[in-house]
């Protein structure tokens, strides 16, 4: 049971010192990650859903839809928005109450990368209902369950994994007073290709993939960076206090050129799996 | 979703789930599922899904809220935005702070909290999927988490709604039901004393039908009560399990 937010000195030498010798605490190589299990479809109230259990993170994204107006600058498209619950449940080091920085940040690091890989196309007719005035807003909300490090990419591919089974309901548009009537009927939502999240963590001057809890908190920089199926980088983040030199980046973003292929497979095969309709349970 | 519901009990005197009137939905239960809690449970009670994680007894900040005789209780009970047909706003909302309170007053009865003057017992739970009767499932749940955190009780606490629905008293209602129905009671108690620790009512019932639905309620209860301690020993028997091993890798 790992409670503090902070790592103690002796915990920190251990981890520095066995990352001095080219090992890890958890045996693996540098820049190999954890076991990844994707659930979709739990959750029977959410339109899109899906568990992940990434090492010992685990992460619960839902995706709720509604029709709403669209904002004025963008009168066509479709709106997205992701929210981020780092709650008690996951941790003693996090408190309840609104959404703290940390959490505000791993948000808009999830958001970012969904919304500028361009992989829900939000001014597609599906989602925008009618221009101007009605356009499906989806509410993509994410519940931090267990943390063991590693928030970010666990929390981005269950964001991706719930949108790729999120089926939103058909709408029959009346014309002449410009109103959609939902029908009972469902369509998956429209939906070009895949993007994942690849996070490094700099331990005084080595650099990790995937960070578990411990390297999480012993950490003095981090790097995410998201890239869709076709390769393009469309977001990065660099975090904490310490830095990172140009040829660490460089090297990072070779590494995850390369890695960000299996998630993109992991994300594809689970979204293929799902039947109309089809639930699935989860146990931790 | 947009059809007329006629009725609620089937012309075969089933329920719309195919349920008895007195019939459980399908219960799971799990303890101990998350790492970084002091106690934890995972139950599905139906289409409910709920998390519950528990810390303490701790040190409880702010300090003026401390009792210099005995522990505190703190519950939050949480929908999550997903868990409902209408997205939830993620701040909570006045029912989400009344069902927190009254779960904390009711788990505050069983637990020893002169034992921990000072300190706190914290409970965090989360309804990930919501399907009707989630308090009663939230509160069986709790317990659970508590048992697993170690903490010292008198007894577990149990919940189970029932309620009144096409003028039959039916026992733990499905979230139509709950909503389309006439009456709605639920019910915690901790089984082996008969002591209830809960009970609310919402809809109109004749005393009758009161005194009929706390008869039932305490027969579901036994049965759930069971549930929560095969859950229990599960975990025990898990670690003697892994304790043996390890003997026979000494020898």
């Amino acid at each position: 049971m790992r409670s503090e937010e902070i790592i103690s000195s002796l915990e920190r030498k251990y981890l520095t010192d066995l990352l001095t010798k080219g090992e890890r605490m958890d045996n693996r190589d540098f820049w190999e990650g954890r076991p990844i299990q994707i659930i979709p479809n739990v959750i029977k109230k959410a339109e899109g859903s899906a568990m992940v259990k990434w090492g010992d993170t685990v992460v619960l994204a839902g995706v709720k839809v509604q029709l709403g107006s669209p904002f004025p600058d963008t009168p066509n498209d479709g709106v997205i928005t992701v929210n981020l619950e780092l709650s008690p449940i996951s941790s003693p080091s996090y408190e309840s109450g609104p959404p703290g920085p940390v959490a505000v940040e791993m948000a808009r690091i999830v958001d970012r990368g969904i919304r500028e890989s361009k992989i829900i196309p939000m001014n597609d007719p599906k989602l925008c209902v009618i221009p101007g005035k009605t356009v499906w807003i989806l509410f993509v909300d994410v519940y931090i369950l267990d943390d063991g490090g590693n928030l970010i990419d666990a929390s981005a591919l269950a964001a991706m994994a719930a949108l790729a089974n999120t089926r939103i309901p058909k709408v029959s548009i009346d014309e002449e007073i410009e109103e959609a009537t939902l029908l009972d009927e469902t369509e998956p939502l429209p939906r070009k290709g895949c993007v994942a999240s690849l996070t490094y963590a700099k331990i005084n001057d080595i650099i990790v993939y995937d960070p578990n809890l411990i390297e999480d908190r012993g950490k003095i920089a981090r790097f995410s960076v998201a890239i869709t199926d076709g390769g393009l980088i469309c977001s990065m983040q660099k975090g904490e206090s310490g830095v990172f030199l140009e040829e660490e980046i460089l090297n990072i973003l070779e590494n995850a050129s390369s890695q960000v292929k299996e998630l993109i497979k992991i994300i594809e095969e689970t979204s293929q799996v799902t039947e109309l309709g089809q639930m699935f349970q989860f146990d931790f | 979703m947009n059809e007329e519901i006629t009725s609620l009990i089937r012309e075969d005197g089933l329920r719309l789930d195919g349920r008895g009137l007195h019939e459980l939905r399908p219960i799971s239960m799990q303890t101990g599922v998350l790492d970084r809690a002091d106690g934890s449970c995972y139950l599905t009670w139906g289409n409910n899904k709920i998390i519950c994680a528990v810390y303490g007894p701790r040190e409880l900040h702010p300090k003026h809220l401390a009792q210099p005789d005995k522990a505190i209780v703190r519950v939050e009970y949480r929908l999550a935005t997903f868990s409902v047909e209408e997205r939830k706003s993620p701040a909570p909302r006045r029912r989400e702070y009344e069902l927190s309170k009254i779960l904390s007053e009711s788990i505050n009865n069983v637990i020893f909290l002169e034992k921990f003057p000072n300190g706190t017992i914290d409970l965090f739970i989360t309804v990930l999927d919501a399907d009707g009767g989630t308090r009663c499932a939230a509160l069986t749940a709790a317990s659970l988490g508590l048992a697993d955190a170690g903490i010292p009780m008198r007894g577990m606490i149990t919940g189970c709604a029932v309620g009144k629905v096409d003028g039959k008293i039916v026992v733990d209602l499905s979230d139509i039901e709950d909503k389309e129905g006439e009456g709605d009671m639920p019910v915690a108690m901790i089984f082996n004393t008969g002591e209830l620790t809960l009970l609310q009512c919402d809809g109109m019932l004749t005393p009758e039908e009161v005194e009929e639905g706390l008869k039932l309620s305490k027969t579901a209860i036994g049965q759930i009560y069971q549930m929560q301690r095969k859950a229990l020993l599960a975990k025990y028997s898990q670690i003697e399990e892994q304790s043996d091993e390890l003997d026979e890798e000494e020898e």
